[in-house]
């Protein structure tokens, strides 16, 4: 290595200040997760501390030891309950994908398609799903499925909306080469329009993520107890039934697990799909 | 720009896949004729008013105008973008449009799309499959000097590389008509004197032919064998006026005392068009 000439004041002020910079950038990455950690741990503790001074009876508000307690006594019954939930879940958002954007693409290819039916959707979609979901279980034999389509109805339109907004914003000057070059209508749907549009789909996607969930639960909710292979909602209202209130707050300690492990995921995933290209997942330096 | 065997016919640097010699004038087949062209929108703005034009291989033409003249609104007839309410426009004496390459004012690449996959567009619009034609690709990127930029994604690349991109991708096709609508109009002075020199080597090059849409006459004149001037409301072609100055043009024309006089000569064909004392 060869010797540098001696820095300027003025060099070393500039240094100075990316020093202070790149500090502030360290503070700043641990402090977002320290922060909220450290909330949650005081939340905790003050939660755990009235129950104990105030002497509240568990069948009231049980304290976050005896919740933790359940959830390991009673997992057997409320990870299968989970999983029944999740199931649901899952296979809600995978029907809101596909109805979602296949709609989506329809409505774009046909505009008599989307002048004949999209007032529908948007019925479907402001009429609260827990007003339809009794009908819904009338009419449905099988409790699955009818479970499946309150979530669907409730998870669906996000992912309408958004798609049917990207496939319309593509460049006017892109479509126009593409038109110069003689594209296909399947042509441009493929290779601009699509393209265009997953930056759109994948926010309506993790919109849809939480309300798959939520509407799952709520169709639990309405479906009641009847039978086999029930979920966390269930269990919930089994045990408020029952006053066992620590396993109520177990239960629904795993819902917002769950709702915040999918959230974490369907951005992660979003986050890889656009990383490439997309203003969104570009990390500046500033 | 890249060195390659001599033309035999205008002995010019040679680049394998894209070629067109460029005869003299008088000599070249016809590419397109505009005859009394005119546009007019919604029934009251015209646009354009019995524009005529004759395109010959090789030309390079400027369409110079003050804003909205019509300077658009041509190149997107020729296009076939947008059909004339009056006059025709005969493609080689009446064979259908030909093909074309178009530049925008914005550089107008697909950001999810590689710069390599942005040059093929053309290509995959017309069934080709990648392999089939890599190499015209790769042609296409080293003739604007973008050869290591292969796989970079739009926005790893500044404002004038990303038009570079853009003008590859008119010219992978080797079409009979490249269309360019101010495309180094969004750019800074630097970046835009440069592409102008590449360009004009560019053509010289490859024989391309152009149509230029610009604002600038000193442009116009650096670049262009022709100049089209063009007035406003309702738009029309008033003056053609011909740079003489043979191709390939150094940097050393830029100071010759032939282009000071032939701007000169352009800078008041348009104050005329522009309807002030000249
Ligand atoms: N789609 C359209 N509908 C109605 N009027 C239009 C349309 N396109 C262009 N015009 C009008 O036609 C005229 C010429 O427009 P054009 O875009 O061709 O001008 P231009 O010479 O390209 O201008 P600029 O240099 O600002 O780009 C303008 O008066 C414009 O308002
Ligand atoms: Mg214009």
């Amino acid at each position: 290595m060869t010797a540098l000439p001696p820095l300027t004041a003025a060099e070393a002020r500039v240094d100075a200040e990316e020093a202070r910079r790149a500090r502030a950038l360290r503070v700043d990455k641990v402090a977002r997760w320290v922060l909220p950690v450290l909330v949650f741990l005081i939340l905790i503790g003050l939660w755990d501390r009235i129950v104990v001074w105030n002497r509240i009876p568990h069948y009231i508000l049980p304290g976050p030891g005896l919740v933790v307690e359940t959830l390991i006594k009673d997992w057997a019954i409320l990870f299968s309950a989970l999983l029944v939930t999740l199931q649901i879940t899952l296979m809600a958002l995978a029907v809101a994908v596909i109805g979602g954007v296949g709609l989506a693409i329809l409505f774009n290819q046909s505009r008599f398609a989307e002048m004949s039916f999209y007032p529908y959707a948007v019925i479907l979609q402001v009429t609260p799903v827990v007003s339809i979901a009794p009908l819904i279980f009338i009419y449905v034999e099988n409790r699955t499925a009818g479970l499946l389509l309150c979530a669907w109805i409730v998870a669906f339109f996000p992912i309408l909306a958004n798609t049917t907004l990207g496939l319309n914003s593509t460049d006017h000057n892109l479509r126009d080469l593409f038109r110069i070059y003689g594209a296909s209508r399947w042509q441009r749907l493929r290779y601009l329009q699509l393209p265009s549009a997953l930056p759109y789909f994948l926010g309506g996607l993790r919109i849809a993520g939480g309300l798959s969930l939520i509407g799952a639960i709520v169709a639990e909710y309405v479906a009641g107890t009847a039978g086999i292979g029930s979920g966390l909602a269930f269990r919930i209202l089994e045990a408020g039934y029952r006053l066992n209130i620590p396993r109520m707050f177990a239960a629904l300690l795993l819902i917002a697990v769950c709702g915040v492990v999918i959230f974490a995921g369907l951005s992660f995933l979003s986050h890889m799909l656009l990383r490439k290209w997309h203003d969104s997942a570009i990390r500046r330096e500033s | 720009m890249q060195d390659g065997p001599l033309c035999p016919s205008c002995e010019h640097p040679m680049s394998d896949l894209i070629h067109r010699p460029t005869l003299p004038l008088g000599q070249r087949p016809k590419v397109l004729e505009m005859s009394r062209v005119g546009k007019v929108f919604n029934g009251n703005v015209t646009a354009l008013r019995d524009m005529e034009l004759t395109v010959n291989e090789g030309d390079f033409i400027s369409l110079l105008g003050p804003s909205g003249c019509g300077k658009s609104t041509a190149l997107r007839l020729i296009a076939g973008l947008s059909n004339p309410t009056s006059g025709r426009i005969l493609w080689d004496g009446g064979q259908g449009r030909g093909d074309l390459g178009v530049v925008f004012q914005e550089p107008t690449l697909m950001p999810w799309a590689t710069v390599a996959q942005n040059v093929y567009l053309p290509f995959r619009l017309r069934g080709r499959s990648y392999p089939e034609v890599r190499s015209e690709v790769e042609e296409a990127l080293s003739l604007v000097g973008l050869s290591a930029f292969l796989d970079a994604y739009p926005r790893e690349l500044s404002g004038g590389m990303k038009m570079r991109v853009s003008i590859a991708r008119a010219l992978v096709t080797n079409p009979r008509l490249i269309l360019m609508d101010e495309p180094f109009a969004a750019l800074d002075e630097i970046t835009r004197h440069k592409l102008n020199t590449d360009l004009l080597a560019l053509k010289s090059n490859i024989g391309c032919t152009v149509i230029f849409v610009t604002h600038s006459v000193f442009e116009s004149v650096f670049l262009s064998d022709r100049i089209v001037v063009m007035a406003a409301r309702p738009g029309r072609v008033i003056e053609e006026l011909a740079v003489t100055a043979p191709y390939p043009r150094s940097e050393a024309f830029r100071t010759s005392a032939d282009y000071a006089a032939h701007c000169q000569i352009a800078s008041r064909a348009l104050h005329l068009a522009m309807g002030e004392p000249a």
